[in-house]
């Protein structure tokens, strides 16, 4: 890829060292959430609704109480009274009141000594409930006569004659629709459905808790964000911040779905209650599948006018999307992502935010925008064929660029759709020529990425060798593109660095690694702190020659005389420098807070390749290609993995991730056995193409990669499918049942 | 939960017989670790077979047929180049069952113990006329694998009874064998239809053809009307779509979260064809 109008020249940016914790996590020893220990330590169980929808008419926990080894049994008794707002929606989720709103809603938690005899206490605990009728379909929780989730759950937002079940209600626009439609030579409509896809991490949600009676505590947890973890814990549990210290775990998989609170304040409450002693709990898969997670299902209507040649005038969508029983689906964002691809002189947006007995929407990779690019892409293909027009000319056309003003407000800087789009029509997998049953569907996706609140510091080592702290938990690879910037920023090899994840006592404040924000952030955040501490060293030099320090510069590693008229020094390196700290002043460290600004919007196109089955309607990803804008691409081999892992979980949500669910409203698929995330033998090799079109608000170009790629691949498999059967789906997941449906009746599977 | 590991299969028996409360059979493991952990069973008593001599070796006997010891393993099977030679269905089929992981651990005998309809290696073991050699505290008898499976999750087996090998017929010249299954992904998936088809041949012609749908019925389903059709053609003309309409037909799927009444029924026929095609094709080469 071409070098950019920065036109520097990097010695560690773009290369592909290592990782810093790869030897650790590929020979077991990392520390994941379960597997930290204490001395005293109990283990916690969780009882969970196994209704949809009830009322808690009484729990009666004495039997449980009675077993040996138990220590702490807690319910909605023993948390705080007197909450509101988004803080009582977070313990109400954290455990039932009065109500269970959800098959898998905590109950109770019990403490024991072993594992077996907590579990063994949950069943004993005995509840009387008294169940309600339940509303499970986005569809049907948007009627009017629904049955009622949660009484008066609508914001100021909601209109009259709303269901109640509306929890808010958003619109906006640009221009004017309707002579939009009719300039139009063809205006199109559909309707598109989603299910709900859960983030699928590896790893389920553990943590260990202790908490004093004075306040005091700690945590251990595998989390994205701590930070996020001690404020809502805190507010749950009436705790001053400050006095929980929380320490992040590695972290197996997160994608959104751990930047929120579940089981962390039952083992904070447990250990309170148990005196102090430190609690461990850790989900099952069930667990994890019933009560955390899911992103929103979705019922959308789209409609798009376009001319003859392609040129797109008017766009109206309507999101309905259901967020679980507390609210809190990414409607928003899936309407500011709908139309951010093109530049269109009038377009309009309509969302709900709909309440259904379902668990608690969580963020998930990109939230909304892989919905929005299902409907919008799919009808565009639609277009595109009825047109006999080609989707990447189509998209080109129409495509966003610097200067314009999206379709939700912001207006762009550089941006590389058109550079993306191009590398693709560019790309040989664009002209592969197919076979009978076969077909290939393009698809474009966006994400605004996110900036936000961090903190970092950065100190140098008497050996010349520098530590990074920073808060943002390593996911992606972020530690060895942290490194590796800062790095560069000293000109010292990258493996003179060690970036390290510090716990919420050693810095302010730092949003999760979410966003895509944690090599944009935490990056600028270091890059900053790291030239202090350069400017600290060239005073310190200066002093050391007598000269100005503005006479002193850094060059790779040294520093040195500005110029010729600085007087004649040798370079002195960091090294050099590092060991004369106590005669010259002491320590030298940096560090840097802010709330981050200057994202870079990322777009990305796919293509895919399918062949179905005609007689089955199974479906097999013969080729599928990601290009996206990663502005800069830090490390190229941590940014192709977030593009494929985008990739691959974008085609399990349109294939076969689905949540069934019986007629009482409970989770029939609670494993993976039969909550099909895609295996490596269903996936071909999925190709990428790094774009580089560095945003002009990061020192490196950085725009944040990880989550744009889930986006595109609902629409391009639904293309391709529909140019290897001639039938349109617009309902995922695209399951062979519902395949086959199409072909054999036309249906669009809705 | 007490742990036994015998050392012979009457001691086996004789712990079982002798055992209160729920007693559980252990080979691989596969199925029965994993319903302890998540607390479908709680057994009184873990009988251990692995440490009985003889329990995972595969020998050929005299009468040129194979026995197959209760805990000799997926991948034990797989690498057995003989048997997988004559019996590519059957070791197909067993070979299907979870990861290699699995393999190394999942054994025959468990999977037709398991009572699963969906279980995929035992409408190979039907259609190759297997039978199981069981121990009881009176003996020991020989009964076809067809007779065990009785509903979902449960077998004819008498408590205490011990199944203590599987035992194949000789293989004849110009007969195959094929399984296959429908999944949505490619493996780690539980058999949505499932069909096995066994066929003698002579002259290209089929001589005799045994079928056995999986997955869509209460337990495995011996389709000996659709096997019927196959008998006295080459799968010629539109013998292939007859036949898939039988089975379609003879299949009596219920509606779950892994797949609808209606589309079990539309695929198995698809999935029969397929299997009768792959079973003629080896039957033709096995000379």
């Amino acid at each position: 890829m071409a070098k950019d109008e920065l036109a520097k020249e990097f010695k560690y940016i773009g290369t592909r060292p290592d990782r810093p914790d790869g030897f650790d996590k590929v020979t077991g020893k990392a520390k994941y959430g379960a597997d930290v220990a204490a001395v005293g330590m109990l283990h916690g169980a969780v009882l969970r609704s196994p209704y949809a929808h009830a009322r808690i008419k009484s729990i009666n926990f004495e039997k449980a109480a009675k077993l040996d080894g138990v220590k702490a049994i807690v319910t909605r008794d023993d948390f705080p009274v007197g909450i509101d707002g988004d803080t009582l929606k977070l313990l109400e989720n954290t455990i039932a009141g009065e109500f269970a709103y959800y098959d898998g809603h905590a109950i109770a938690a019990v403490a024991a000594t072993s594992v077996h005899i907590a579990k063994e206490a949950i069943n004993e605990i005995e509840v009387e409930y008294e169940v309600l009728p339940h509303v499970i379909d986005v569809d049907e929780a948007i009627k009017p006569e629904a049955p009622v989730v949660r009484e008066n759950a609508g914001d100021f937002s909601v209109p009259e004659g709303c269901s109640p079940n509306v929890a808010s209600y958003i619109e906006f626009g640009i221009g004017d629709i309707n002579s939009g439609f009719d300039k139009a030579d063809l205006v199109k409509s559909g309707r598109f459905k989603t299910e709900a896809a859960h983030q699928g991490y590896i790893e389920p949600h553990a943590c260990m808790a202790q908490l004093d009676h004075d306040g005091q505590g700690e945590m251990w947890v595998c989390t994205q964000g701590h930070w996020y973890i001690r404020q809502m814990c805190a507010s749950v549990l009436g705790l001053e911040a400050s006095k929980l210290c929380v320490t992040p775990s590695e972290i197996g998989g997160g994608f959104g779905g751990k930047t929120t609170i579940f089981i962390e304040p039952l083992a904070l409450a447990l250990s309170k209650k148990s005196g102090g002693r430190p609690v461990k709990i850790v989900m099952s898969r069930a667990e994890v599948l019933r009560a955390t997670g899911p992103t929103a299902s979705a019922s959308m209507d789209v409609k798009i006018g376009i001319t003859k040649d392609g040129y797109l005038t008017s766009g109206l969508v309507e999101f309905r999307m259901q967020g679980g029983a507390f609210g809190g689906s990414p409607v928003s964002e899936a309407l500011q992502c709908a139309f951010a691809s093109y530049n269109m002189p009038a377009v309009h947006h309509i969302g709900y935010d709909i309440l259904a007995n379902r668990p608690r929407a969580a963020a998930y990779r990109a939230p909304g925008s892989p919905m929005a690019a299902f409907a919008v892409e799919s009808l565009i293909d639609e277009i595109c064929t009825d047109l006999n027009l080609d989707p990447i000319d189509v998209r080109l056309k129409n495509a966003v660029k610097e200067g314009d003003k999206s379709s939700y407000g912001p207006k762009f800087k550089k941006i590389g759709l058109i550079e993306t789009l191009e590398a693709t029509k560019d790309h040989p997998n664009y002209s592969i020529s197919l076979g009978d049953n076969q077909g290939r569907g393009v698809a474009a996706g966006y994400w605004m990425n996110h900036g936000g609140e961090t903190s970092v510091s950065v100190s140098l080592a008497e050996d010349g060798s520098v530590n990074v702290t920073v808060g943002t938990p390593d996911i992606g690879g972020s530690r060895a593109s942290i490194a590796l910037m800062t790095a560069e920023t000293y000109g010292i090899p990258y493996n003179s660095v060690r970036v390290n994840i510090a716990e919420t006592g050693a810095l302010g404040f730092n949003e999760p690694t979410h966003g895509s924000r944690a090599t944009l952030a935490s990056g600028k955040a270091v890059y900053e702190a790291a030239n202090q501490t350069i400017s600290e060293m060239c005073k310190r030099v200066a002093k050391k020659w007598q000269i100005d320090p503005d006479a002193v510069l850094w060059d790779n590693g040294y520093a040195k005389p500005a110029g010729p008229n600085a007087g004649d020094f040798s370079p002195i390196s960091i090294k050099q420098i590092a060991s004369e700290m106590d005669q010259t002043g002491g320590p030298i460290a940096g560090h840097h807070e802010a709330s981050i600004r200057g994202v870079g919007h990322s777009f990305g196109v796919h293509i895919a390749d399918v062949e179905v089955d005609p007689e089955t309607g199974r479906i097999t990803v013969l080729r599928y290609l990601v290009a996206q804008d990663a502005g800069r691409a830090i490390h190229p081999s941590y940014v192709e993995g977030q593009f494929q892992g985008g990739a691959v979980q974008g085609i399990g949500w349109a294939l076969n991730e689905e949540y069934v669910y019986g007629t009482d409203g409970c989770l029939q698929n609670a494993a993976f056995l039969d909550y099909r995330i895609p295996v490596a033998s269903d996936l071909p090799n999925i190709d990428t193409v790094i774009v580089e079109v560095p945003n002009p608000d990061h020192p490196f170009g950085v725009r944040g990669v990880g989550e744009t790629g889930i986006a595109p691949p609902l629409p391009a498999l639904a293309n391709a499918v529909a140019a290897a059967t001639n039938v349109r789906l617009r309902s995922l997941p695209m399951s062979p049942a519902k395949v086959l449906k199409a072909i054999k009746t036309g249906s669009d599977g809705c | 939960m007490q742990y036994h590991s015998p050392s012979s299969f009457n001691e086996a028996v004789a712990i079982s017989n002798s055992s209160s409360g729920l007693v559980k059979y252990l080979a691989g493991g596969t199925d029965v670790l994993v319903q302890l952990k998540i607390g479908t069973k709680s057994p009184d008593h873990l009988i251990d077979i692995k440490n009985i001599p003889g329990v995972r070796e595969i020998s050929l006997r005299d009468d040129g047929g194979y026995t197959i010891g209760a805990a000799v393993s997926g991948a034990q099977l797989t690498e057995h180049k003989e048997l997988s030679k004559k019996w590519p269905g059957l070791v197909e089929g067993m070979e299907l069952v979870g990861s290699a992981q699995i393999q190394s651990r999942a054994t025959l005998v468990g999977n037709l113990c398991n009572g699963s309809p969906a279980a995929d290696s035992v409408p190979g073991m039907i259609v190759a006329g297997a039978s199981v050699s069981i121990l009881n505290s009176s003996g020991t008898k020989d009964v076809l694998v067809e007779d065990i499976p009785s509903g979902p999750g449960s077998t004819s087996l008498e408590n205490g009874e011990l199944i203590t090998a599987i035992n194949l017929p000789k293989r004849k010249d110009y007969e195959g064998d094929a399984y296959l299954r429908f999944i949505p992904r490619t493996e780690m998936d539980i058999a949505v239809v499932g069909c096995a088809v066994n066929l003698s041949l002579e002259n290209g012609v089929i001589t005799s053809a045994k079928v056995v749908l999986g997955a869509v019925g209460p337990k495995v389903i011996l389709a000996h009307s659709a096997a019927d059709c196959l008998v006295g053609t080459k799968l010629d003309g539109n013998i292939l779509s007859r036949f898939s309409a039988k089975c379609s037909q003879i299949a009596k799927p219920i509606s779950d979260k892994r797949g609808s009444e209606e589309f079990r029924k539309d695929i198995i026929g698809v999935i029969a064809q397929r299997a009768a095609k792959k079973a003629y094709d080896r039957a033709l080469g096995n000379n």
